[in-house]
């Protein structure tokens, strides 16, 4: 579908509810999905309350999108960057978000965690490579 | 250098609105290609003829309208957003039985499949929003 592949990042930085930020940012990643293109998400400051455990909307009578965050292996978009520092400045560990994984196809389809701690120092790094950055 | 513009905010609530226009405008100035122009989010309220600002202001719809004419540029409103927020052309209006169309001159309504391939395209993305 595409002539080269880039390196797309998108950036994840605001609270799942509040405002759609969130759920259209999940969109552009699961249609962006269909294009081949080598794909990197990251979830920083309250970006990553999107991957709580157990996210409960009907209180405020909003769609409940989480678990589509599940999908993303099957999409092929297993490289999900979670910022140390952001959890931390919330009171959250890894153990609070939502367990997300992948099959690897070079390691006899093994499941393996999609979700990567970085520092943010270290996805600083990561988004220096990237060939294009969607802020959301 | 290939352009591509991603407006992610409605007009007059939000300066990116405005930027994304002076910028683009700037950008042609200067003789680079605009590839596309993608609206999301909010941003889609930019393609409304229905938009009636006062008169002493500035005219934000029809200055993308006219920009778009003059230059042929490809502005492209994305679907899914657009149906959350009311924004429809003449196949939406018959698809889901709308009573009205409001879609602004000069722009479309397209998936978000363009905004990607905008990104893959062109040799700058630039997104305009918080």
């Amino acid at each position: 579908m595409s002539e080269q592949i880039k390196k797309f990042m998108y950036i994840n930085r605001r609270a799942p509810y509040g405002t759609i930020y969130a759920w259209e940012s999940l969109e552009v990643v699961l249609i962006g999905a269909a294009f081949d293109q080598d794909v990197h998400v990251a979830f920083i400051d309250d970006g990553v309350y999107q991957l709580l455990k157990g996210q409960d909307t009907s209180a405020v009578d909003m769609k409940n999108f989480s678990p589509t965050y599940q999908a993303l292996g099957d999409y092929d978009v297993t490289k999900l960057y979670v910022e140390k520092e952001s959890l931390e400045e919330r009171g959250l560990t890894l153990e609070d978000l939502m367990p997300l994984t992948y099959e690897d196809e070079d390691d006899d389809w093994a499941e393996k965690d999609s979700i990567r701690l970085m520092s943010r120092a270290e996805l600083a790094d990561i988004m220096d490579e990237q060939d294009i950055l969607f802020s959301f | 250098m290939k352009f591509a513009i991603q407006v992610n905010e409605g007009p007059y609530q939000h300066q990116a609105a405005d930027s994304a226009y002076q910028f683009t405008k700037a950008v042609l100035e200067a003789g680079h290609e605009i590839m596309r122009v993608f609206f999301y989010h909010d941003g889609v309220n930019n393609g409304t003829n229905l938009t009636t600002p006062p008169q002493d202001d500035r005219n934000i719809v029809n200055r993308w309208s006219e920009l778009g004419k003059k230059h042929d540029l490809d502005l492209v409103v994305c679907v899914a957003a657009a149906q959350r927020r009311g924004i429809v052309d003449e196949g939406e209006m018959k698809r889901n039985g709308k009573s009205a169309q409001n879609i602004a001159d000069g722009f479309r309504i397209s998936g978000l499949g363009q905004l990607v391939e905008a990104g893959i395209q062109s040799d700058r993305l630039v997104v305009f929003g918080d």
